[in-house]
């Protein structure tokens, strides 16, 4: 039997986790965000211009694809990839921030911020605040901006206007600092998209709702495929938005074992890595309670991990909830262990993911030979590996 | 009745208006702030305001966020600033202290074992700038059990609703944040102050003390004659920032803003 999900309540809370720590002046923003998305959220006009951006412009559904060979391989477990490496600018961002903006239009906003890690979150959102001929302002940490040099461009291509945070660690955390700072300055007509399920209530929410088409698709796919349910999930944790997007439509379902992967860096043990959900503790931090990296003080501590996009101290509050409850289970793959990930997709598949996603990779190896081999693990393949070229080939001594 | 509420019913008797540094904790050295703050007493100011340094400042523009570094490299914490509170407290037992801050580090001591401390350090209140009230019950509970009192924010997007809010949950007195942005941004208008602090008067008792955006003593005068008290930070961690390499010409200048804004004050 399982038992009916209903999180958050209605202040944002699960169990502890989540809930609305801000500062005074963003909260009537954040009212204001929440009763439109309450609204639109049922809205048949809304949804309807959001699954049509969802199927022409995304390309979506995104395939659930069958990794026959590595499968074999591995020797274990039937291994399904959950597509989102195909989408619109080559991930699961986009997901998310085409129900943002297409809020943000409604809100009647005309300037769109966001903060970003690898910058696939800002990538997504300059797309769509380029579609829309709005203005695109996006903050990114200055360590980050010289690692992703190549999304850098992107944006600005796009037409979108990027920051270079240099305070702090100069990464992810510094990014939302310095956007949370700019949404306070101009709250009256910009709109803050959030690029994960984290921050203050309703963005944990919201962001799981516009993501969890991943999970409903697959699942569909999967009982299409196959005619049964996956045993496991495998999905990266940063934020933890393309795991949640894939968990959440199967919640419900007790039989589906979950696993969000978080990045270990050096490996846990040293300190070196961005695992909070592993090896930090609940604490408060952009809006939010959740688990983080903090020392005893409560400062948050400088967190590591080859991918940009996983470099983050916090993690989403759902997350949070989903470990405590038991209900999903927590891992942790090094920097080096997902470099075995990258190269074993890239080449037993033909298909070269992005670093975050390398750690589900990595995971997927060391869980899909204790399973049976009619047993299915779908992973989230949540980004192409594109955006990583220089830094794999930096990695490798090439000069591009 | 409170330090606090003592201090602004005594003010308010003789007509004043409360001046009320805010100076982070430890900038730039730990050992500059207690001496600090007795000199500020002595240049005339009514309460004063201890930074707790943060990590993450999401509040704060780039003065006071490089205030939190250079203190944090010095390994300042909440408890250090506690030590700190309660060191000036062994030879000033009149002048309200209030620690301003962010939630990690209470989170990271806990609710109980905080407020507790505080009172040890016999601090009057506690500011915590991302501890709205509706999440802030329990921490204000624990501190007022013990006469602390918790300061609330208000802004100048501030409904009639929350400004009610923060009468029932906040006591010693309001922070009202002039403008929309961060600590020591630079488009403060004195009209618009003006309307919503009257607007805020309709719905609270509570004294209301003005920040964000003061920088000299004709703005302070200004804002002054609005409210029941005026906020000054960045202006003062500027003149640390400008002399780090000679800590007095720092203090010397601090004094002489705070001097200057006091006579403003007063005149």
């Amino acid at each position: 039997m399982s038992e009916k999900y209903n999180m958050p309540d209605e202040r944002g809370h699960f169990g502890p986790y989540g809930g609305i720590f801000v500062a005074e002046t963003l909260m009537p923003p954040i009212q204001e965000l929440n009763a439109a998305y309450q609204h639109y959220l049922t809205d048949p006009e809304f949804i309807a211009e959001l699954d049509t951006d969802l199927k022409y412009y995304v390309g979506r559904p995104s395939p659930l694809y069958h990794a026959e060979r590595w499968s074999r391989e591995l020797g274990g477990a039937q291994i399904y990839l959950k597509r989102e490496d195909l989408n619109h600018t080559g991930s699961h961002k986009i997901n998310n921030t085409i129900g943002q903006a297409l809020l943000a239009k409604r809100m009647g906003k005309t300037r769109i911020i966001a903060e970003t890690g690898a910058g696939q979150h800002g990538v997504a959102t300059a797309t769509i605040a380029a579609r829309l001929g709005l203005e695109c302002v996006v903050y990114m940490g200055a360590v980050d901006v010289a690692r992703q040099s190549l999304n850098v461009y992107r944006m600005k291509l796009l037409g979108a206007t990027v920051v270079a945070v240099e305070s702090g660690s100069k990464t992810l955390k510094d990014a939302l600092n310095e956007a949370l700072r700019d949404w306070v300055t101009n709250v009256d007509n910009t709109f803050y998209i959030i690029g994960t399920v984290a921050g203050p209530h309703p963005y944990p929410a919201m962001v799981r709702d516009f993501q969890a088409i991943i999970g409903r698709e697959a699942k569909e796919q999967c009982l299409e495929a196959t005619g049964r349910l996956p045993d496991a999930l495998v999905a990266c944790v940063g934020g933890g938005s393309n795991a949640i997007g894939l968990f959440y439509p199967f919640i419900e379902d007790a039989s589906v074992k979950m696993y969000g992967v978080e990045a270990a860096g050096d490996g846990v043990e040293t300190g070196r890595h961005s695992a909070p959900l592993c090896a930090g503790r609940p604490g408060v931090l952009h809006g939010n309670r959740t688990y983080l990296m903090a020392d005893d003080d409560g400062e948050i501590i400088e967190t590591h991990s080859i991918s940009a996009g996983l470099d983050y101290p916090g993690v989403g509050p759902e997350h949070a909830w989903l470990k405590d409850t038991g209900r999903a289970t927590y891992v942790n793959i090094t920097d080096t262990e997902a470099l075995e990930g990258f190269y074993a997709l890239t080449r037993m598949e033909g298909i070269i993911p992005a670093l975050e996603s390398s750690h589900a990779m990595a995971y997927t190896m060391k869980l899909a030979p204790t399973m049976r081999k009619d047993e299915i693990i779908i992973i989230n393949l949540s980004g192409r590996g594109d955006k990583d070229m220089q830094t794999m080939a930096k990695r490798e001594g090439i000069e591009l | 009745m409170s330090r606090l509420a003592a201090k602004f019913e005594a003010l308010a008797k003789a007509g004043r208006k409360a001046l009320i540094p805010f100076v982070t904790a430890g900038d730039p050295r730990p050992d500059f702030t207690v001496p600090l703050m007795h000199e500020m007493v002595k240049a005339g100011v009514d309460v004063i305001e201890l930074g707790v340094p943060f990590s993450d400042p999401m509040a704060d523009g780039p003065v006071i966020q490089r205030a939190s570094e250079r203190a944090l490299a010095h390994k300042m914490s909440l408890r250090r600033t506690l030590d700190i509170a309660l060191e000036f407290r062994k030879t000033d037992q009149d002048t309200p202290v209030v620690i301003m801050g962010y939630l990690n580090p209470i989170e990271a001591m806990g609710y109980e074992d905080f407020a507790n401390a505080a009172q040890r350090a016999d601090i009057d209140g506690v500011l915590t700038v991302d501890l709205p009230p509706e999440e802030g019950v329990e921490c204000s509970a624990l501190l007022k059990a013990r006469g602390i009192d918790p300061i609330f924010l208000l802004a100048p997007n501030s409904t009639d609703e929350r400004v009610k809010k923060m009468d029932a949950a906040g006591s010693g007195y309001i922070y009202y944040v002039s403008l929309k942005g961060v600590t020591g941004a630079g488009h403060l208008n004195i009209a618009d102050v003006e309307s919503k602090v009257h607007q805020i008067k309709q719905n609270t008792q509570l004294p209301i003390a003005v920040g964000f955006g003061v920088k000299d003593a004709e703005t302070a005068k200004s804002i002054a004659k609005i409210g029941d008290g005026v906020v000054i930070g960045s202006a003062l961690i500027n003149k640390i920032e400008a002399n780090l390499d000679d800590p007095d010409l720092a203090k010397k200048e601090i004094i002489d803003l705070l001097t200057s804004i006091r006579q403003a004050l007063d005149s």
